[in-house]
């Protein structure tokens, strides 16, 4: 862990100097088939912290997050080069399952999706699967406490959760992946579906969460990073090759990315000049 | 008025309808070809129920369901052992085109959808929805009578298990193809294993669908003929299943061409049940596949 952390220090300085890395994420290469979506892009994640991931559309931003806990990997075509390392364990190492790392980073998708199945069912799912045999309902207020949910679903719990409306809905989805407590909690666009005052009470949400866990949020919106995000990474796209590959351009905290970006590309993208 | 005025005048468009424009009337034939279509499409099966109402109305009586087909000269009987019999090649069907079908459907659908294997089980399944029945029959005359040495009511389940697996399969699979993507990802980003997934999420999704497809498989082997002409044949007594075996159908078939009059309003009723039946199921699937909308 120690080597993990001094690694991730060197390369990027300005992150994390005072906390530790939970999750190094190094991406050599992704492939999907033949064709290579993001290339070299080194990101550490910081324990406690928001790391935002922002950049043009095609960037790799939501590649890289769904690399972390291996939903790419049921994209049949895909391939990861690199190496993601998590409490010191390669999560892409050969004995690894992916259906266990999954089940230890949560995810929240961009399109809210609660299972057919009730309110309570719902937050109850993760614990059901991990063969929770104690107190299901207080697990289940606690994790909807936890996603600012609780007030307005404690007498609804039956009801399914489809009817919830869609920010209900996606902090039902939050609730979900928090009740078995994983330490990361990964975010591919979470609000982009949703009005600007439930985006509001997500992002309220998202920074009361990381002080119990590791949030990890892809973001279109650069005001949102901006709002909500400790560190943030900079992705964009070369196409001088001919295809469309992704890679880090600069990674720092929030503040000092936006204030004072090290690199051209992050300046013409902050102020605008392509997205 | 100024020139100009009354050229304004001469260019303002009409804006009324004229019923006796050319466009206007062909509108009108075409509508009404339609509605009258539509209503020609529904009398065949109106005028069946309501012939069969009047006709077999007359003779259904409760002693139908539980007396045995009379013999020639007789009067009286019934068709108990010809309802027992639909009722257990059907259900034998079922038993075992339904996991059949479902199970094959989960790998259509979820686990190689594009693999070679796939796509020419797809191909044998729609092919054999349109195969002629009588040949569902006639393989399992060869493949189950033959080799048993006698008619048997599992011969006959056999026989329309073949005619009910394709649709159950289709069915499902497309069933199980509505899921939305987003519940499976959330199913594994969860840390499901593809079989809880498939159990947990993707199944209970669907099962309306399922049911539908089972239902309407269920109603069209209960109503076919030929498949059990040469696989269960027919008999005058209660059911044993490694005998000849009476179903519906089949008396449809034998007593409707008998000359005698008592066997002739039986058949009547027989399709009046059979009828019902069927009605019944295709009415309970819409019911299901309705409620999940």
């Amino acid at each position: 862990m120690d080597t993990v952390a001094n690694t991730a220090e060197a390369y990027a300085p300005a992150a994390c100097r005072d906390n530790d890395v939970i999750l190094d994420c190094r991406v050599d290469n992704i492939y999907y088939g033949d064709f290579l979506a993001v290339r070299d892009s080194r990101v550490p994640i910081c324990r406690n912290e928001i790391t935002g991931f922002i950049g043009p559309s095609g960037c790799g931003k939501s590649t890289v997050l769904r690399s972390i806990n291996r939903m790419n990997d049921l994209i049949r075509s895909f391939r990861f080069e690199g190496s993601v390392h998590y409490h010191g364990i390669d999560m892409y190492g050969p004995k690894v399952d992916p259906v266990v790392v999954r089940r230890h980073i949560g995810m929240v998708f961009q399109q809210p999706n609660p299972f057919a199945l009730s309110i309570f069912e719902n937050v109850a799912f993760g614990l059901r699967l991990n063969r929770f045999k104690g107190n299901m309902m207080e697990k289940v207020e606690k994790a909807l406490r936890g996603a600012a949910l609780w007030d307005e679903v404690k007498d609804i719990l039956k009801r399914s959760g489809l009817s919830l409306s869609g920010g209900q809905q996606q902090r039902l989805c939050i609730a979900r992946a928090i009740a078995t407590e994983p330490s990361v909690l990964l975010m591919d666009e979470p609000c982009s579906a949703l009005d600007p005052i439930a985006t509001r009470q997500i992002e309220e949400l998202m920074v009361r969460l990381k002080e119990k866990y590791t949030l990890v949020i892809v973001t279109h919106n650069m005001q949102q990073a901006l709002r909500v995000a400790d560190q943030t990474a900079f992705f964009s796209v070369d196409i001088s090759q001919g295809g469309r590959t992704g890679h880090l351009v600069e990674m720092g905290p929030t503040r000092r990315l936006f204030d004072d970006p090290q690199e051209t590309l992050t300046r013409e993208y902050l102020q605008g000049e392509f997205s | 008025m100024t020139a100009r005025q009354v050229d304004n005048e001469l260019r303002k468009p009409s804006f009324e309808k004229n019923p006796y424009e050319r466009r206007a009337l062909q509108s009108y034939v075409l509508s009404t070809l339609t509605v009258g279509m539509a209503i020609l499409a529904c009398f065949p099966l109106f005028s069946v129920i309501l012939m069969l109402l009047y006709r077999g109305g007359q003779r259904l009586a409760l002693t139908v369901f539980y007396s045995l087909p009379p013999t020639a000269f007789e009067d009286g009987g019934g068709f108990g052992n010809a309802i027992l019999g639909t009722l257990f090649m059907v259900g034998l069907a079922g038993l075992i085109s339904i996991p059949f079908g479902i199970l094959a459907a989960i790998f259509l659908a979820e686990l190689g959808p594009h693999r070679k294997l796939s796509q020419a089980a797809r191909f044998c399944a729609k092919t054999l929805t349109g195969l002629p029945s009588i040949l569902a029959g006639v393989f399992a005359y060869a493949s189950v009578v033959l080799v048993m040495g006698h008619y048997s009511a599992w011969a006959g389940g056999i026989a329309l298990s073949l005619l009910m697996i394709p649709i159950v399969m289709l069915t499902a699979e497309e069933a199980i193809k509505m899921v939305p993507r987003g519940m499976k990802e959330a199913a594994y980003g969860m840390g499901c294993t593809p079989a809880q997934a498939m159990m947990k999420v993707s199944l209970p999704v669907a099962m309306p669908g399922i049911i539908t497809g089972v239902f309407l498989a269920v109603a069209r082997a209960a109503g076919e003929t030929a498949p059990l002409l040469f696989t269960a044949l027919f008999s005058d007594y209660w059911l044993e299943v490694n005998q000849p075996t009476a179903s519906l159908a089949v008396l449809i078939y034998n007593y409707s061409g008998s000359p005698f009059a008592n066997l002739i309003e039986l058949a009547w009723s027989a399709s009046l049940v059979l009828v019902l039946l069927v009605l019944v199921l295709n009415i309970a699937s819409r019911l299901i596949g309705q409620r999940n909308k």
